[in-house]
């Protein structure tokens, strides 16, 4: 019960303070800090998005970048055809995406162990490489959005209310990330990460299972990109790179693997480093993988872990 | 379409698919015995040709850098494994996925801080410099094929490793049962870190090789990595055999296919876009393979015994 | 990121001669410092912060920062400088697709962009802006001068190489805009490609009697290498992007003798040029490249306009920017209507002088060239 209690605590914590610095910054006039804090919004969902996959369901994708990546392009790509309304561009990226999850899935969770991870780097690398050489949308340079998408009745150009968008489809997919967690479906999940055989031998095949929540989280992490291409008001084939793909596990690990706030967490720590450490020293990176290393082999559990201990068994 | 071209092509895929499969070989080694995803393995390489190309640039000697790129890329391996790898062993995937993702950035930040940001000069020997002509009309480049060579005789080298000595009986071992060696009182962990230094060493030595014919520059590493990680995907991990047959399969498939494919879509297409249209696909190529190989064969082409 | 803060005295009017007024402006550079491709952005900062420092106005403020080559960071670092440290003038980006990421938000909110080296060719047509001002060149210059010398050089067969990606096939289409030969085939690389040995034999079977390659960085050095070992001896031309000062060292000896072309070239005789080329070796103990001369003559751009007009009068200052009035390392300098340079291209071809890799002047291929996609802008 304490410990219960100490973990809705500290995911009140995160996710008042994720809103409370865009809103002080907006008070102050600094609207580069609210650009800030969407941009960790923005990564927080995509790695809630790989927190279902990962973190419930033990599928350590490294190919999350695509689906970041083709949500970007469905509002790049709309954009340039002229669609601009927000509402219309996030099914387009949610189903693009869900539906490429679905495709790779299918032939990825074939596989298990290490021949999961290279196979889902595969198909992020074929996207990517496919993305590079289409030169009709940008190709290696890109696509500019000229203007942000609009949300009906809400002035998006404003960073504080674009903001306000993303922090609220943030909250909408913790919910249902908490949902899909404590429900059945996701016993089954977290079930099959933990012991395969075991979930078998009960009468549940874990294929569909997987399946199910590798697409849900690949629509997640979509709709991510679509955002992040909005608040750059860029699309570029880097969004698909192994090295976004890394990024996300990383920022997924450094909050809490399989925690709910974990993310949010993770997404914080993650670009207060790269502004701060950024802010030293021209070799930040090489403090950045120091601190990583010492997560990954002394802090298992992350932010999280360390502020609320082990997560209950469920 | 011209004999001597085409001589030429499939040597290169083989020079190619040699390089993989030194890099291969040492991570096939690695998550065979130790269980442990490396991705820093393409820093590895990197270290290679750095060293080499210091050591070269200090003496004059290419040989002497060749030495100094196998002794440390071995000591990198030996100390790595020694302070962070050995963490890892228990640990899940994972796990072992950020913590050789961080050493990626550790390494490439420390290198560029050490060797500034600039492209080092590492040049071909003058014993291996200038081309050779072959049977067929075809004229190749010596060092390409003194790169062939090598390559083939560390695959008997290994192969007699493996096959014939203690060693290679206990890493077999190592491979099938690893709590059961550690019970018959092998010495597991000294085991673990000669594998880990050879394997970092082969990839030291791959780097050297083609940092003379390429560039030496941070970040060499990464894209090889990646074909490495297909390579004994495809060939199943753990499989030294695997890592062979993998390595020259990808490297013939690619090399092949970067040549043949624009060509052909330029009879549709066009020169221009044929190229477009044929260049981009050769670049998906491999990953297409890979993914039609793993779909009908989950675990690779020659699964290890485990 | 790093914030190299180059500080300006602030305030005190300094009665020189040549500063009008004691205005401070702050500029802020985006450019990438970090990875393969830190050479050139290196190059860019130290041209640009020597002429700063050699200039007798001290009311310049410059703050660096890298973008690692990551379109997305330099969003970022573009939205900060303007938000946050209120930046006037904006400049540095190396490469064309982060110029397009940043380069039309920035100039739509007022402020002055001043390319020293990506010259995307949007920039320069359609999408040209009042506040965007490009000291380098169009991304396709180079290539046309090389086409058209080409053709004076009596080339008649040429095998081209590029990677697949924008810049690449824009490279291309800029040397067959001017080249009139045949082509004896026309190759398209992966990006980042460093194994040319396909592609080579492919060169070797064509009969081609000249061989025109763009590949900047690291894929230069790895072609250039694979080339002269192969044998096949057949003469390589390219834009000085892969054949300057930046690479000359790496590639070694298999680059003697290749023409390239380039706006700059370190013995252009010009009283401003020999300033900037000793100044720069005294500086940085290197020999300046193509990349540092472009530095250079955009920080003395943005001085020039600053001793005619104030920064907070746009103006005035955009019309000071316009004139280009400044003694450029290329001699003289002018400005088309879409804000690009109006200047000639010289050949150069690779010699060793001592013990040192550079360029030497041969001839020049064009003269006062405007680039191909001025038309389209509507200035």
């Amino acid at each position: 019960m304490k410990r219960m209690r100490g973990e809705t605590l500290i995911n009140l914590l995160l996710a008042g303070m994720l809103l409370l610095v865009p809103l002080a910054a907006w008070a102050l006039e600094e609207p580069f800090y609210i650009t800030l804090a969407t941009r960790v919004a923005i990564l927080a969902l995509a790695a809630v998005g790989l927190n279902l996959a990962l973190g419930l369901g033990g599928l350590v994708s490294f190919g999350h970048a695509a689906f970041f990546g083709i949500g970007g392009y469905a509002a790049g790509i709309l954009a340039t055809h002229g669609s601009d309304q927000m509402l219309v561009i996030w099914p387009v990226a949610v189903v693009l995406s869900g539906f490429v999850a679905l495709v790779t899935g299918a032939i990825s969770l074939r596989t298990s162990g290490v021949y999961f991870i290279m196979i889902t780097l595969a198909f992020a690398q074929m996207i990517y490489y496919f993305a590079i050489s289409w030169p009709a949308y940008g190709g290696e340079d890109g696509l500019s959005l000229s203007l942000r998408n609009a949300f009906p009745g809400i002035g998006t150009a404003l960073p504080l209310n674009f903001f306000l968008i993303c922090y609220a489809l943030l909250i909408a997919a913790l919910y249902l990330f908490a949902r899909i967690r404590d429900s059945r479906f996701g016993a089954a999940l977290q079930a099959a990460r933990q012991n395969e055989v075991r979930l078998a031998a009960v009468g549940i095949a874990p294929f569909p299972i997987r399946l199910v929540a590798f697409v849900l989280s690949g629509m997640m992490t979509g709709l991510a990109g679509s955002l992040f291409a909005d608040l750059n008001r860029f699309v570029s084939p880097s969004m698909l790179s192994w090295q976004m793909s890394g990024e996300l596990i990383v920022l997924v690990i450094l909050g809490g693997t399989g925690r709910l706030f974990g993310p949010v967490a993770g997404a914080m720590l993650f670009v207060l480093f790269e502004s701060i450490l950024g802010g030293f020293t021209e070799h930040w990176q090489l403090l950045l993988g120091l601190i990583l290393l010492g997560v990954v082999l002394f802090a298992r559990g992350g932010l999280v872990g360390l502020l609320a201990g082990k997560a209950r068994h469920g | 379409m011209q004999t001597a071209l085409l001589i030429e092509q499939i040597l290169n895929g083989l020079q190619f698919g040699v390089m993989l499969f030194l890099m291969a070989a040492g991570l096939t080694l690695i998550f065979g015995v130790m269980g442990v995803i490396n991705l820093a393995h393409g820093s590895l390489y990197m270290l290679g040709a750095f060293a080499c190309a210091a050591v070269a640039a200090a003496t004059g000697s290419f040989w002497l850098g060749l030495v100094a790129s196998l002794a440390a890329a071995a000591a990198a391996g030996a100390i790595v494994e020694l302070l962070v790898i050995r963490r890892l062993y228990d640990r899940d995937h994972l796990d072992q996925v950020l913590a050789t993702f961080a050493l990626i950035l550790i390494f490439s930040e420390g290198t560029r801080w050490l060797f500034g940001s600039f492209p080092l000069y590492l040049d071909i020997p003058p014993l291996l410099s200038g081309a050779v002509d072959l049977p067929g009309g075809a004229r190749y480049q010596l060092y390409r094929l003194a790169i062939i060579v090598v390559g083939i005789a560390v695959a008997i080298g290994l192969y007699l490793l493996i096959a014939k000595t203690r060693l290679g009986m206990r890493i077999r071992a190592g491979e099938s049962d690893r709590e059961m060696i550690a019970a018959l009182g092998v010495d597991i962990r000294t085991l673990y870190t000669i594998v880990f230094a050879l394997g970092a060493a082969l990839a030291g030595l791959a780097g050297a090789m083609v940092g003379a014919l390429q560039s030496v520059q941070v970040g060499m590493g990464e894209p090889v990595l990646i074909l490495a990680f297909v390579v004994i995907v495809i060939g199943g991990i753990g499989s030294i055999k695997g890592a062979l047959v993998g390595a020259a399969l990808v490297g013939l498939v690619d090399t092949l296919g970067r040549f043949l494919l624009p060509l052909s879509f330029s009879f549709f297409l066009g020169p221009s876009q044929g190229a477009t249209v044929g260049a981009a696909l050769a670049s998906m190529l491999i990953y297409v393979v890979m993914a039609l190989i793993l779909a009908f064969r989950p675990r690779g082409l020659f699964q290890a015994s485990t | 990121m790093k914030k190299a803060m180059v500080a300006g005295l602030f305030g005190l009017a300094v009665s020189a001669p040549g500063v009008a007024l004691a205005e401070p402006i702050k500029v802020g550079m985006i450019t990438t410092l970090s990875g393969g491709g830190a050479g050139l952005g290196l190059d860019v900062r130290d041209g640009f912060l020597l002429a700063i420092k050699q200039s007798v106005n001290k009311d310049i403020e410059v703050i660096v920062e890298d973008d690692t080559m990551k379109p997305e960071l330099a969003v970022q670092i573009a939205d900060k400088m303007i938000q946050s440290e209120k930046v006037d003038i904006l400049t540095g980006i190396i490469w064309s697709n982060l110029a397009m990421a940043v380069v039309p938000n920035a100039v739509a909110q007022g402020k002055f962009y001043l390319s020293p080296n990506a010259g995307p060719s949007a920039l320069a047509g359609a999408k040209c802006n009042e506040n965007y001002f490009n000291v380098a060149w169009q991304n396709d210059n180079l290539h046309e001068a090389m086409g058209n010398y080409a053709n004076t050089a009596g080339y008649k067969k040429s095998f081209i190489l590029a990677p697949n990606y924008p810049a690449g096939t824009d490279a291309l289409t800029g040397y067959k805009r001017f080249y009139k030969g045949e082509l004896a085939g026309e190759l398209y690389t992966k990006l980042g490609q460093t194994d040319y040995a396909a592609e080579i034999a492919q060169v070797r079977a064509s009969g081609a009697d000249s061989v025109y390659i763009f590949l900047p960085g690291g894929m230069g050095i790895a072609f250039m290498k694979q080339y002269a070992q192969s044998g096949v001896g057949i003469p390589v031309l390219g834009p000085g992007f892969s054949f300057d000062q930046d690479v000359l060292g790496a590639i070694g000896d298999a680059a003697i003798g290749v023409k390239n072309t380039s706006q700059w070239s370190k013995d252009l005789d010009n009283p401003a040029n020999k300033t900037f080329v000793e100044t720069f070796q005294a500086e940085y103990g290197r020999l300046p490249s193509l990349y540092a001369s472009q530095g250079y003559d955009t920080a003395n751009l943005i001085l020039s306009a600053a001793a005619k007009a104030s920064v907070q009068d746009a103006d005035a200052f955009r019309a000071a920017l316009k004139a280009a009035d400044f003694k450029s390392v290329r001699g003289d300098f002018k400005f088309g209507n879409n804000n690009h340079p109006i200047q000639d291209i010289y050949v150069r071809e690779v010699v060793k002088e001592g013990d040192v890799l550079t360029n030497k002047i041969i001839g020049v291929s064009l003269e006062d060239h405007q680039d191909a996609y001025a038309k389209e802008c509507k200035m």
